[in-house]
């Protein structure tokens, strides 16, 4: 494939790349929520899968089958551990504003720049060869691309080299999305964006070209595995127990974990630019399957680039790209070239960062701060700090690219992966220990770390030593000094593990040991006996950090005034004393010596910008501190705890205080409401009673003023002034029965009911009204029904009442009225059905409220109380029962109620 | 011997209804009786009354809306309009004379008093 067009479409990939991380951190700065989102989170923490993994993991399968998994087993068995280890990661980086791993080891030992310095090395030193083969790939699969002639491809010069210049873009891009804040620990949202997209874009490829090499190159998965499976030579890479066994898969896997936990990368994205613990819960599903997604196809691909290429001459490493090549679609090479860039260059951009800050906060920034003249001549030391990272993340990847050019070109991705995960597996030790053991130790940490160093440079970086430098071949073979006990593949006569994992064993073992052993048997200072006891028990004392440490010592508030707005904006300063301020209730006017807690905040304020080592140095220009004395520091960390423990029962009083104050606010609310409620009722009680009092007071008015009036007349009104009297005695004690029944004094009288019966006798007594309208009354009782326990009186009023209504509101002529009664599951239920006009949905409810009355339609002959329903209602649902109807207008209406068999009241 | 006044008594209770058809009858008024506003509506065309005595709930068109009708109508400029009603508060009352009705009973009423106001009404010039 022309050269040019690959570079093309490498710039644009990188120029989407920019367009990403420029549009991801405007809808940041907008506060859009996705960028923050657990998909981001979990899709950045893919940034795990590099050019090993597209590249290396089918070359890794081609040789030796199925053990590339325990890469990625590793981490999806670890990721659950991560809800333990990376939430204490987070709240103490963000209580403390650390932004590095090295910044975090150090300030957990005793705060010390020595052990910033020697971790920023060990990082270095581990993580530069892993970045080197990155830069190593995007070289390699750019030669396969543009050079296919059937074979491995060849190498250029440095600047004839595409990688190179690839590298300087990544510098670019990486310096401007990662450093444009002069705070280090505020989160890179557009570049945390812009790494999810390239996790997509690696997987989409991987797919795309798996997918490629199954069903275009062959017929299919079932064909590969078949053939693989006739070949003896193939049929070997589909076991798990071959060579090393299970012991190596051991080893790969528990790397594989410590890598996932620690490496620098995975730090960065999973801890540093982490925006809400949480994430991690659907981060535990979601990583596992993208890491399943991903590896889907390299089986496939690894047996069929084995089988295209019988003859080794084409490397696995490069099967992703030679495969299609082979078969005449460069634009599917084109694609997987594109998915490993993708990879290679997610990886180095966030090593970079990582590595990056780490080297700036740990060596190049306390140096600069120290040499007195730069304090007296910049202004803004911030925009200093700024340059310094950059600096530092351009030193990274271009000393990643030097060492790729001049030391790593012979290995395997695989090789230099893996002994970069055991130089990484180093600080396990240190940082468990750091975050669970109180106990642990500045010497201990130290030693144990530099003998696991040691040894993996002994065991694992010397015998790969070209052997002209140091005759490696003799020592490999005779051991150091030639003592066989010392051979650096076989320490201690340690022979028949491989060489990875025997130097895992023999590296991590010194380590632990020594970290244990020393921190057993050495004491801690004052300072880092405070440091490890707010650590430990950092969900105890991140609220109130600045007042758990522990110091001693005259600051002038003015001087740390002046030497933060050497770094910050004076505005930020003000507003961040504001708060501070408010925290601990200060008054500026009377607090002129800034005590233990101003200082603290500051120093945390200025570790966010140029790292812990810096900010100490930094502190001390200011303070004269004192030594500080255990008893200090158990006194600091005691009140510390207090006023944890006080202000958490006062703001527990005080949401007690909010319950209760929320709870009468509802009581009053609620007789309120029910006040309005009485008004209204009172108010229609005695507007329904001025109804008949007005025919009475008319009539009576008449009988006394007409003198002449006929004696038909007279009765006919003397017979009216009684109806309305009755009607007026029936409301009133209606309207107290109601009364009861709500304010639930109303008792039921229980005894037996027979339901049956009942029904029987209430349609008995009503059948000749019904008769004389010439309604039809058709009772369907189940006679079998079992008797309830109820009151019976109060279940006959109700019967009676909806037979009454039934018949009032019947069509005429041509009435019918239906009851059935039956048993209904653990109740009786009872239908009185009518056929006349039926209720419109609004009056379905409003018919059992008090006082609603339907007057317009049938043919009653007087107007009904409006009470009959409300007080029916009342009467079942003392029972437990319900008491409902269905109708539709014009359909004629349904009543049903459903009452339980034993009462529940 | 003068035409009788024509009045319109509207309610849906039976019972004063007939109350006040047998006394407004006694008095030599000439009485139509409705049971709700459509009845009401439908009477007054026919009718054209001279003093309308109009409850307020009542189903279908209510007796709100059965004034606003009269006082919009050119042809019943000329009709009273007494409302009787159970609505006895101020609001109530203000609302139904606000309407342009000529005069507000609230239940329950004396009927003598009502006989009296409505002598009165009835005798105002331009009726």
């Amino acid at each position: 494939m022309n050269e040019g067009w690959v570079i093309a479409v490498a710039c644009l990939y990188l120029t989407g790349l920019f367009g990403i991380a420029y549009w991801g951190d405007k809808q940041a700065r907008r506060g859009r929520k996705w960028t923050r989102s657990p998909w981001i989170y979990s899709l950045s923490l893919a940034v795990y899968c590099t050019a090993w993994t597209f590249f290396g993991s089918v070359g890794d399968a081609s040789r030796n089958g199925m053990s590339f998994l325990a890469i990625y087993i590793g981490p999806s068995l670890v990721i659950p551990l991560a809800w333990i280890f990376w939430r204490r990661f987070m709240r103490i980086c963000k209580t403390q504003r650390i932004s590095s791993f090295a910044d975090f080891l150090s300030t957990r030992y005793g705060r010390s720049s020595r052990v910033g310095v020697l971790v920023t090395i060990f990082m270095v030193m581990g993580v530069i060869p892993y970045i080197s083969i990155q830069h190593k790939a995007i070289s390699d699969s750019f030669e396969v691309l543009t050079h296919w002639s059937g074979g491995n491809g060849e190498t250029n010069s440095m600047f004839q080299d595409s990688a190179f210049y690839f590298a300087l873009l990544l510098t670019l891009f990486t310096i401007l999305f990662s450093t444009r804040k002069i705070e280090s620990t505020e989160r890179n949202a557009g570049l945390v964006v812009a790494v999810a997209a390239e996790s997509v874009v690696k997987l989409l490829a991987f797919l795309i070209v798996g997918a490629f090499v199954a069903w275009f190159s062959f017929d299919g998965l079932g064909e590969i595995f078949q053939t693989s499976a006739d070949n003896p030579e193939l049929e070997r890479l589909l076991h798990i127990d071959q060579g090393e066994g299970y012991g190596g898969w051991f080893f790969l896997v528990l790397l594989a974990m410590g890598a996932f936990l620690f490496l620098p990368r995975q730090f960065q994205v999973g801890v540093i630019e982490n925006a809400d613990a949480n994430h991690l819960r659907k981060a535990i599903w979601m990583f596992p399957l993208y890491l399943l997604l991903i590896n889907f196809f390299v089986m496939p691909v690894a047996l069929g680039g084995n089988i295209i290429f019988p003859d080794g001459s084409v490397s696995g490493d490069i099967f992703m790209l030679a495969i299609p090549l082979d078969s005449g679609e460069p634009l599917v090479a084109l694609i997987a070239f594109i998915g490993g860039f993708a990879a290679s260059t997610s990886m180095i951009i966030v090593s970079s960062i990582a590595l990056g800050l780490a080297l700036s906060n740990n060596i190049l920034m306390p140096a600069l701060i120290k040499a007195p003249r730069l304090r007296n001549r910049v202004r803004q030391l911030g925009k200093t700090a700024q340059y310094s990272r950059r600096f530092s993340i351009a030193a990274i990847i271009l000393l990643a690219y030097l060492f790729y050019r001049f030391v790593a070109a012979p290995y395997s991705l695989a090789q230099i992966g893996l002994i970069s995960f055991v130089a990484v597996s180093q600080f396990i030790p240190a940082s468990l220990g750091g975050i669970f053991w109180k106990q642990g130790n500045r010497r201990g940490a130290v030693t144990g770390l530099i003998a696991g160093f040691a040894l993996w440079f002994f065991t694992l970086i010397l015998p790969t030593l070209p052997d002209s430098l140091l005759g490696t071949s003799t020592l490999v073979s005779d051991g150091l000094g030639g003592i066989s006990g010392l051979r650096p593949t076989a320490l201690f006569g340690m022979e028949g593990l491989d060489v990875i994992s025997h130097g895992t064993f023999c590296s991590l073992l010194f380590n632990t040991l020594l970290y244990v052993g020393v921190s057993l048997f050495t004491k801690q200072d004052s300072v880092e006996r405070n440091q490890a006891e707010v650590f430990v028990d950092i969900f105890e004392y991140a609220e109130y950090y600045e007042s758990s440490i522990a110091r001693r010592g005259v600051a002038k508030v003015t001087d740390i005034r002046s030497l933060l707005e050497d770094f910050h904006q004076k505005e930020y300063v003000e507003r961040a004393f504001d708060v501070f301020a408010r925290k601990y209730l200060i008054d500026w006017e009377q607090y002129e010596e800034a005590d233990a807690r101003l200082i603290t905040f500051a120093e945390k304020l200025l570790t966010g910008i140029v790292g812990a080592a810096s900010a100490r140095v930094l502190v001390s220009t200011v303070l004269q501190e004192e030594k500080v004395s255990m008893e200090d520091v158990y006194l600091i960390l005691r009140e510390s705890q207090q006023v944890r423990t006080t202000n958490r029962e006062l703001k527990e009083k005080s949401d007690e205080l909010k319950k209760a104050t929320e709870a009468l606010r509802e009581v009053n609310e609620q007789l309120k409401q029910q006040d309005v409620l009485k008004d209204e009722f009172l108010y229609t009680v005695t507007h329904e009673l001025r109804t008949p009092l007005t025919t009475i007071l008319a009539l009576s008015e008449l009988l006394l003023d007409v003198e002449d009036m006929e004696d038909e007349e007279r009765e006919k009104f003397l017979n009216t002034i009684m109806q309305e009297s009755e009607r007026m005695g029936r409301l009133i004690s209606l309207v107290l029965d109601l009364e009861k029944y709500e304010s639930g004094k109303q008792k039921l009288l229980l005894t037996e009911v027979d339901m049956v019966k009942m029904v029987q006798e209430v349609s008995f007594e009503i059948r000749p009204q019904a008769e004389s309208r010439g309604i039809d009354l058709v009772v369907d009782l189940q006679l079998s029904a079992p008797r309830l326990q109820g009151d019976a009186d109060k279940l006959k009023q109700v019967m009676l009442n909806l037979l009454t209504n039934a018949l009032k509101f019947c069509r005429q002529p041509g009435g019918r009225i239906e009851v059935s009664m039956y048993r209904y599951d653990r109740s009786i239920k009872v239908n009185v059905e009518d056929n006349g006009e039926g209720l419109a949905p609004e009056e379905q409810t409003s018919i059992f409220d008090k006082f609603y009355q339907v007057r317009s339609r049938g043919n009653a002959p007087r107007p009904g109380s409006g009470l009959g329903l409300a007080i029916c209602k009342q009467i079942v649902e003392l029972h437990g029962g319900t008491l409902w109807v269905e109708s539709e207008l014009g359909k004629g209406a349904k009543f049903s109620f459903l009452i339980p068999l034993q009462a529940s009241k | 011997m003068k035409t009788p006044h024509k009045v319109l008594i509207v309610d849906d209770e039976p019972n004063i209804v007939m109350s006040l058809d047998y006394l407004f009858r006694r008095k030599g008024y000439e009485v139509f009786v409705g049971r709700d506003g459509e009845e009401a509506l439908a009477l007054l065309n026919d009718h054209s009354p001279d003093l309308l005595l109009l409850d307020i709930m009542m189903p279908k068109v209510n007796g709100y809306e059965v004034c606003e009708y009269v006082r919009s109508t050119e042809r019943l400029a000329a009709c009273k309009v007494v409302f009787m009603s159970a609505k006895s508060k101020e609001a109530d009352i203000e609302k139904g004379l606000a309407l342009g009705a000529d005069l507000y009973v609230p239940k329950p009423f004396s009927t003598r008093d009502l006989m009296k106001k409505v002598k009165v009404l009835l005798d105002q010039p331009g009726s």
